[in-house]
C-alpha cells in the first residue's frame, strides 16, 4: 500500500519552475531514494510533502486519502540545512521539539530517555548545544526527528557530519525503523548508501522526474551486457576469435591473473561467450557487470541534460 | 494555537531565565533611584561640615548682621588679625576670610580668600547675605532722603509673586485645574517609555528570527508549525518579556520610593519628590524653584495628577504599548527573516525604524503644542501614533481623535502582520541571497 503519493505536482517560483508535473508514489515500510543533482527540485518536493510550501497544482495523498494539515504529526523531517538552538540545553530542546510534533510532555520525556540511553548520550541532557561537537549535535537532531514515531520519515543527507562508526549506527537505526514499518524518504548524493539501503528510487533533473523504479530493476535496465572475465594462460588474439558480436572493452594482461571486459553487441546468450572463451584459456571468474547507481545517475542525468539542450 | 503557546513559552522562559535579563531587571531601578537620590543625599551631607568664616569689616556695615546658616558661621576679626591672616593663612580655625572694603557701596565688590577652593554653597550664602544688607542699607538711605512716611513698608508691599493657574475646561464646561508642566512631564515620559520599549524589544524579535535562521533550526520547526505561528508566538513571547520587565520595575520603583520615605524620613522624601520632578521636566524646575512653600507643591502636584484622567492615560499607555510593539516587531521580524548577516539587517532596519526615531524627535515639539497640526497628524499616522498619542493624552485629546487613531493603528497592525507573515514565510527559507526591497515586495505575492 502507498503511504504517500504525489500526482502531477507543479511548483513555480517567480522566474523559474521548481517542479513540473512530478509524480511519485512511496510504498509503506520501504526506503525511497529521492535523487537528483543540485537544484533539481528535491528540496522543493520535500517541503511540499512537509506542507512547508503548497504546490501550484497537483494532488497529494497520505495513506490513500488527500493529505491534511494534521498529517505533519505523522511525518518526521530531518532537513539538509539543520541546526539547534545553541544556547538551549539538549534535553530541554529535545523536549520542546517533541512537543511541537504533538507529543505530550510526559510521553516525550519517556521516549527521549529511552533514545538517550540507546545512543549512550544521557550525560548530554543538561549540556548546552554549543558545547557539543557537530556529530553529537547531529545525533540529538536524529533523535528529535524520529521521537514522535512518525509513519513517514524524510531524511535529507542524514549522514553528513558523522564519522564512519556513527554513520553505521544511524544506518542501522534507519533499517531498524523500516523493519518496524516506518516508511522513509531518503535524499542524498551518496550513491553507495542509496544502493545499500534503498528499495525504490526516483531521479529528478531540472524540475522533472526522469527515472523511477525499484532499485534492482533500474540497474537491470541500464546494464550494458558487459562481462568481466578473469583468466590464466596465454593471451590469444581475441579480436579475431570472438567475432563481430563481441567487443573487448578493456584488457589487462600485465598481471598474472589476467582480466578483461567483454561486451555483447547483439542478443547472444551468455553461454555463447563462455563457450568461445573456454577454448582459449582457463577461466577463473565470469561475472556480469551491473552498473552502480553512481553510473546510472551520471549516465541518465548527462543524457537528459543533452536532450534538454537539443 | 496550542503550538503558538508552546513557542511563546519557550521564547518567554529562555529570555526571562537569562542572567543578563535578571541582572538588568533588578539593578535598573536601584541604579535609577541612586541616580535621583544620590545628588540630594550628597548635598545634604555636605552641609554638615562646620565652617567658620572670619569677617573683617572696616565699614561696620555688615558687622553683627551676617546671620549664620546651619553649619556656616561668621566670626568678626579686628584689623590686626586680618593682616596676619592676609600674610599667612592658617586654615585650622577659619574656613575663609571675608573682607568688606570701604568703598563697597559704590563698587559692589567684596573679597573672600582661603587656601581651599571655596564651595559654591558658601559663596552663594555669603553673596546673598551681603547683597541683602547692602540693598537694605541703600534703600534706607533713599527712604531717608525722600522723607515719604512708611515708604519702606509701602515698597515692600509692592513685591509680588504671580502664579498663573492653568485651567482646562472639561466636556461639560466645568473647570478642571490642570498643570501644563505635569501633563508635559507625563506625556514625555510615557512617549519615551514606549519608544524605548518598542525599540529594544522590537530589535529583540529581529535578533530572535535571525538566530533561528542562521542556526538552521527554522526548517525543523516549520515542519511542525506554520511559519506564522512561529512568528506570532515569538512576538507575543518577547512582548511579555518586556511587560514583565516593566512590571518588575514599577513594583520595585514603588517599593524603593516607599522604603525611602519611611527610612530617611519625610524631609528627604520631599527632596526626592522635588528631585524627581526636576528630572522629568525642565518646566517643573522653575516651578519648584520659584515657589516658596515646598510642602504645598507636593500636595498640589498630587492634586493635579488626581485631576488627570488616570484610567485613560493608563489604558492608552497599555494599548499603544502593545500595538506599537506588535507593529514594529512584526516589521522587524520580517526583516530578520529576509537577511543573512548583521550588516544587511542594519541596512534594512534603518528605513523601518525611521518613523519611530522621527516620533521621538518631534516628541518635544508635540508636548509644547499638543493641539497643533503636527501633533494631530503624527498621532494619526500609525507608525508615529504610539509615541505621539500617549504624549498628547495627558493634555486631553478629543475622544474622536483617540478612537480614530486607535482604529487606524489596529487596521495597520492587521495589514502589517499579514505582510510580515508573507515575507517571513519566504525569507526564512532563503539563504545566500542578498535581498533588496524590490525582492521583498515580490514575496508578498507568492502563493504559499
Amino acid at each position: 500500500m502507498e503511504i504517500f503519493q504525489a500526482n502531477n505536482v507543479v511548483k513555480e517560483f517567480v522566474g523559474h519552475v521548481a517542479l513540473s508535473s512530478v509524480s511519485i508514489s512511496v510504498k509503506e515500510a520501504s526506503i525511497f531514494g529521492l535523487l537528483g543533482p543540485n537544484g533539481a527540485g528535491k528540496t522543493t518536493l520535500i517541503r511540499i510533502i512537509n506542507q512547508i510550501t503548497a504546490p501550484d497544482s497537483g494532488e497529494l495523498f497520505f495513506e490513500g486519502r488527500p493529505i491534511k494539515a494534521d498529517d505533519i504529526y505523522q511525518i518526521g523531517y530531518l532537513p539538509e540545512e539543520r541546526g539547534l538552538y545553541k544556547k538551549m540545553k539538549v534535553g530541554e530542546q529535545a523536549l520542546y521539539l517533541a512537543q511541537l510534533k504533538g507529543m505530550s510532555k510526559r510521553d516525550a520525556l519517556i521516549s527521549l530517555k529511552m533514545w538517550f540511553e540507546k545512543f549512550e548520550i544521557q550525560a548530554w541532557w543538561g549540556k548546552k548545544v554549543e558545547e557539543l561537537s557537530k556529530g553529537m549535535a547531529q545525533k540529538v537532531q536524529f533523535i528529535t526527528t524520529v521521537i514522535h514515531q512518525p509513519k513517514l520519515l524524510i531524511f535529507d543527507e542524514p549522514f553528513t557530519g558523522f564519522d564512519p562508526i556513527n554513520t553505521n549506527l544511524i544506518k542501522n537505526e534507519i533499517l531498524e525503523l523500516k523493519k518496524n514499518g516506518t516508511t522513509i524518504i531518503f535524499s542524498t548524493h551518496n550513491m553507495s548508501s542509496v544502493e545499500e539501503i534503498c528499495d525504490h528510487i526516483a531521479l529528478l533533473n531540472q524540475s522533472k522526474k526522469i527515472l523511477d523504479g525499484q532499485i534492482d530493476q533500474v540497474k537491470e535496465k541500464f546494464k550494458t551486457n558487459t562481462f568481466e572475465v578473469q583468466y590464466r594462460g596465454e593471451t590469444p588474439d581475441l579480436d579475431n576469435r570472438l567475432g563481430a558480436n563481441f567487443r573487448v572493452l578493456e584488457h589487462d594482461s600485465s598481471t598474472q591473473l589476467k582480466q578483461m571486459k567483454v561486451q555483447f553487441l547483439n542478443g547472444n546468450s551468455n553461454n555463447d561467450l563462455l563457450k568461445i572463451l573456454m577454448n582459449q584459456f582457463e577461466i577463473v571468474s565470469f561475472k556480469e557487470v551491473i552498473p552502480s547507481m553512481n553510473d546510472v545517475f551520471i549516465h541518465v542525468v548527462e543524457q537528459n541534460n543533452l536532450e534538454i539542450k537539443l | 494555537m496550542n503550538k503558538s503557546i508552546l513557542i511563546l513559552k519557550r521564547e518567554y522562559l529562555t529570555r526571562v531565565k537569562k542572567k543578563s535579563f535578571i541582572i538588568t531587571t533588578l539593578l535598573m531601578p536601584v541604579f535609577m533611584a541612586a541616580l535621583m537620590i544620590l545628588p540630594t543625599y550628597l548635598a545634604m551631607m555636605d552641609d554638615k561640615e562646620e565652617r567658620t568664616i572670619a569677617v573683617y569689616d572696616p565699614t561696620s556695615l555688615v558687622l553683627d548682621r551676617l546671620e549664620s546658616k546651619e553649619f556656616t558661621k561668621f566670626h568678626y576679626i579686628p584689623k590686626q588679625e586680618f593682616q596676619e591672616l592676609n600674610k599667612d593663612f592658617k586654615s585650622d580655625k577659619y574656613y575663609a576670610v571675608l573682607y568688606i572694603p570701604e568703598n563697597i557701596l559704590t563698587t559692589n565688590r567684596a573679597e573672600m580668600f582661603s587656601d581651599k577652593q571655596i564651595t559654591f554653597d558658601v559663596k552663594n550664602l555669603v553673596t546673598n547675605r551681603i547683597e541683602n544688607i547692602i540693598e537694605s542699607e541703600k534703600r534706607k538711605k533713599v527712604v531717608d532722603e525722600t522723607g515719604v512716611p512708611d515708604l519702606e513698608k509701602k515698597l515692600a508691599a509692592t513685591k509680588t509673586n504671580i502664579k498663573v493657574e492653568t485651567i482646562k475646561l472639561g466636556e461639560e464646561g466645568e473647570a478642571v485645574k490642570s498643570s501644563t508642566e505635569i501633563a508635559m512631564a507625563i506625556g514625555y515620559v510615557a512617549g519615551f517609555l514606549i519608544y524605548m520599549f518598542v525599540f529594544i524589544y522590537g530589535t529583540m524579535v529581529m535578533r530572535g528570527v535571525m538566530e533561528e535562521k542562521s542556526n538552521r533550526i527554522v526548517e525543523v520547526i516549520i515542519s511542525s508549525v506554520k511559519p506564522f505561528q512561529l512568528l506570532f508566538g515569538k512576538i507575543i513571547g518577547i512582548g511579555l518579556v518586556g511587560l514583565t520587565q516593566i512590571g518588575i520595575w514599577v513594583i520595585l520603583g514603588i517599593a524603593i520610593a516607599t522604603g525611602l520615605t519611611t527610612f530617611v524620613g519625610s524631609g528627604s522624601a520631599k527632596s526626592v519628590v522635588q528631585a524627581q520632578s526636576i528630572m522629568s521636566s525642565p518646566g517643573m524646575e522653575q516651578m519648584a524653584a520659584s515657589a516658596p512653600a515646598k510642602e504645598n507643591i507636593t500636595i498640589e502636584i498630587i492634586q493635579m495628577i488626581g485631576n488627570l484622567n488616570i484610567p485613560l492615560i493608563l489604558f492608552a499607555l497599555f494599548f499603544y504599548f502593545i500595538c506599537g510593539f506588535i507593529l514594529y516587531a512584526s516589521l522587524q521580524g520580517a526583516i530578520g527573516s529576509a537577511v543573512d548577516s548583521d550588516e544587511d539587517a542594519q541596512q534594512m532596519m534603518l528605513p523601518v525604524m525611521m518613523p519611530l526615531i522621527f516620533s521621538i524627535i518631534i516628541l518635544f515639539a508635540v508636548a509644547k503644542n499638543p493641539e497643533g497640526s503636527l501633533a494631530f497628524w503624527a498621532s494619526m499616522i500609525p507608525l508615529t501614533s504610539p509615541v505621539i498619542m500617549v504624549a498628547r493624552i495627558p493634555f486631553g485629546v478629543p475622544a474622536w481623535q483617540i478612537v480614530l487613531s486607535m482604529v487606524i493603528l489596529l487596521g495597520t497592525i492587521l495589514g502589517t502582520i499579514w505582510m510580515a507573515g508573507k515575507i517571513y514565510r519566504t525569507g526564512i527559507l532563503m539563504y545566500g541571497k542578498k535581498v533588496n526591497l524590490k525582492e521583498i515586495v515580490k514575496w508578498l505575492f507568492y502563493k504559499n
